[in-house]
């Protein structure tokens, strides 16, 4: 009976996306707006959403019902520093890819997360640069065939999730497009603390990816990504030689710490005084 | 420094003007990254924003300086950053993407010796071209040149002012010379200084893109729900990615909304070009020796007129015609290989001779007496 009040809907302008049939994009959309919805936000009032170049970076811009900004290629941290710094009490959220995130945007990313800007990163890691036609990321697996590593990978990948624990995000979190329950559950945590926080969900690509993988169909994709996630516990168990090839899941951190905009903000405080006595 | 001023006198670097200019604007956000001969500017700008509540970063490297710029500028704050040709450089991208989404940014670049590392502590007037056409595709650019430490002051509060005003990217081309030099700066009692602010929309309003010539900027934060994008994208703000007729639209808008206010954009300072043989067109450090040459050129007997470009673009076309009607020659001294040269040149369309001064390398000035040769050999 309240199915008008409690649809997603409200949250979105009412275009269509433009993803691929099977995308796993539609599944974090899902999430991330369920995950708003629980939390009680009727609205995007309070948000303000940065993204940069690839598909991912399409989701929030200029789909939600929100403002949304979309960036260069690489560049969506940076703004959302600029807008967060001026406005501590808006929840900026980044959307972008791996390539975004992790290739072109990678020095913004380890900065932000060092800082420990205000601010939740949201990744969808599909492995691959998809809009361009499929070529290799720095997520891509070694060996995996893709448009511009004909003979297979010869590099190994980046571990995002580890990554930004590495540099200092307050929050991390990996899961995938076959857990969409605990990546809305994850997403609902993580926009309830501060500081840098970072969600990777590794995404089936079927036309980008899947194809040049014998993964013909995006029900093939998702099983193939929900048959080689292991959790982070059990992962810490088996040690590192044994996760080779497999996507490790669940909380990688959470521990909390003064942020960029406490200690900024701190600072201008007392700045203000030595101005007043000039 | 102030930020509300009565009449003051300083002994001030033209970097120090700059940021002083600047907070009297109303810039109350800088990001910015390391770089000779800019330094001095971030520097005050460190000191000085956090007394006033305004946010100084230092960011990781010139790409994430202007993006938490155009970021920032979108909260509805005036915004600076400022470089030197390879950060300049860098900012290129976004330069483009702050003229595509019509986000007010001021942009100083101290130019040194280019290219690449160059020599990083001499001054050069090696980035005009670029200041004009760095950014990839069909833009417009604003630029400026002062040729003092007091200029420098003025022309950053006309570059807050047109930023705004025009809601586009603004670059404030400082020279390494006009940044590190100390002259007396006067700041006027603030009454005296025209302030600009950027057009906001009203409550319910959605076209923030095109309508009007300059459309209404909101900020985020206040329920307007807007798209920003650096694709092209209608008058709303919706990506069209492949539409021809929105992208000439929009693109056309973009130049035009500069290009059919050129006569207010420009501003020159001329002498003598009524009775002038001949002319000068110089800008920044070298006009100052352009005013030694006139006045010794005078003393002889040669009567000398010159134009001084303190707009560089939208290129002072009018009065530099015009210059080109009344003499037989035309010198263009530059602290380049020919840069505004050619603009000379193709102005004066074979109407007088146009000749080049260039020095490069060492922050070496062209000099008065170099000035002074090329004016008497003719004669």
């Amino acid at each position: 009976m309240m199915a008008e009040k409690s649809s997603i809907k409200k949250y979105l302008r009412g275009m269509k996306f433009p993803f691929c049939a099977g995308c796993g994009l539609f599944g974090i959309v899902d999430s991330f707006l369920r995950a708003v919805q629980e939390l009680g936000y009727k609205n995007f009032k309070k948000f303000v959403f940065c993204s940069g170049i690839g598909c991912s970076s399409w989701i929030p811009s200029p789909f939600f019902l929100a403002d949304s900004i979309h960036t260069l290629h690489g560049r969506s941290i940076p703004v959302a520093t600029g807008i967060k710094l001026r406005r501590p009490d808006l929840n900026v959220v980044v959307f972008g890819g791996d390539g975004d995130l992790m290739g072109i945007g990678l020095g913004h990313f380890m900065h932000a997360a060092r800082r420990n800007l205000d601010i939740l990163v949201v990744m969808s890691n599909n492995m691959i640069y998809g809009m361009t036609g499929g070529q290799v990321a720095p997520t891509t697996p070694f060996g995996a065939i893709t448009t511009t590593t004909p003979y297979g990978n010869f590099e190994q990948p980046f571990d995002a999730a580890s990554l930004a624990v590495a540099a200092g995000a307050t929050f991390s979190a990996r899961w995938t497009t076959a857990h969409l329950k605990e990546l809305k559950k994850t997403i609902k945590i993580a926009l309830g603390l501060n500081g840098f926080r970072f969600i990777e969900v590794v995404s089936h690509c079927p036309t980008g990816f899947g194809r040049k993988r014998g993964l013909k169909t995006p029900q093939e994709f998702v099983d193939w990504v929900r048959d080689n996630a292991i959790s982070i516990g059990e992962a810490r168990k088996i040690g590192k030689n044994k996760q080779k090839n497999k996507i490790v899941i669940g909380e990688f951190i959470r521990k909390p710490r003064l942020t960029l905009i406490e200690n900024i903000y701190a600072i201008t405080r007392e700045a203000q005084k030595l101005g007043k006595e000039n | 420094m102030l930020s509300h001023p009565g009449c003051k006198t300083y002994f001030w670097q033209g970097n120090e003007a700059c940021v002083q200019a600047a907070i009297i604007a109303g810039c109350r956000f800088f990001a910015g990254y390391p770089i000779t001969p800019a330094n001095e500017i971030a520097e005050h700008m460190a000191v000085n924003l956090p007394r006033i509540g305004g946010i100084f970063i230092q960011m990781e490297d010139e790409l994430a300086s202007i993006g938490a710029i155009i970021g920032a500028s979108w909260t509805g704050t005036k915004v600076m950053t400022a470089t030197s040709g390879p950060g300049f450089s860098l900012m290129q991208e976004s330069i483009g993407y702050a003229f595509m989404t019509e986000t007010p940014i001021v942009v100083v670049d101290v130019q040194r010796m280019g290219p690449s590392t160059g020599q990083a502590t001499k001054s050069g007037q090696g980035d005009i071209m670029q200041s004009r056409w760095g950014t990839h595709g069909d833009y417009t650019s604003i630029v400026f040149s002062p040729n003092s430490v007091q200029e420098m002051f003025e022309l950053t509060i006309r570059a807050f002012n047109v930023a705004e005003v025009y809601r586009t990217p603004v670059i404030l081309l400082a020279e390494e010379i006009v940044a590190h030099m100390r002259e007396q700066l006067t700041v006027p009692d603030s009454k005296a200084i025209n302030i600009n602010d950027r057009k906001k929309p009203r409550p319910g309003e959605t076209v923030f893109f095109g309508s009007d010539e300059i459309p209404p900027m909101p900020a985020v934060g206040e329920g307007f729900n807007i798209a920003v994008t650096g694709s092209t994208h209608n008058e709303e703000g919706i990506r069209f990615t492949a539409d021809p007729v929105v992208h000439r639209k929009l693109i056309e808008r973009l130049n035009q909304k500069i290009s059919d206010n050129r006569e207010k954009l420009v501003d020159v300072e001329s002498y003598n070009l009524e009775d002038c043989q001949i002319g000068i067109v110089s800008f920044g450090s070298t006009s100052r020796a352009v005013y030694e040459a006139v006045e010794r050129a005078e003393k002889k007997g040669v009567d000398v007129g010159y134009v001084r470009l303190k707009t560089l673009w939208p290129f002072p076309e009018k009065p530099v015609r015009e210059l080109s009607n009344v003499v037989d020659r035309i010198i263009v001294p530059e602290m380049n290989l020919k840069q505004i040269f050619y603009e000379v040149e193709r102005v004066a369309k074979g109407n007088a001779e146009v000749v080049p001064i260039n020095k490069i390398g060492g922050g070496e000035l062209i000099t008065p007496e170099e000035v002074l040769d090329a004016i008497l050999k003719g004669e």
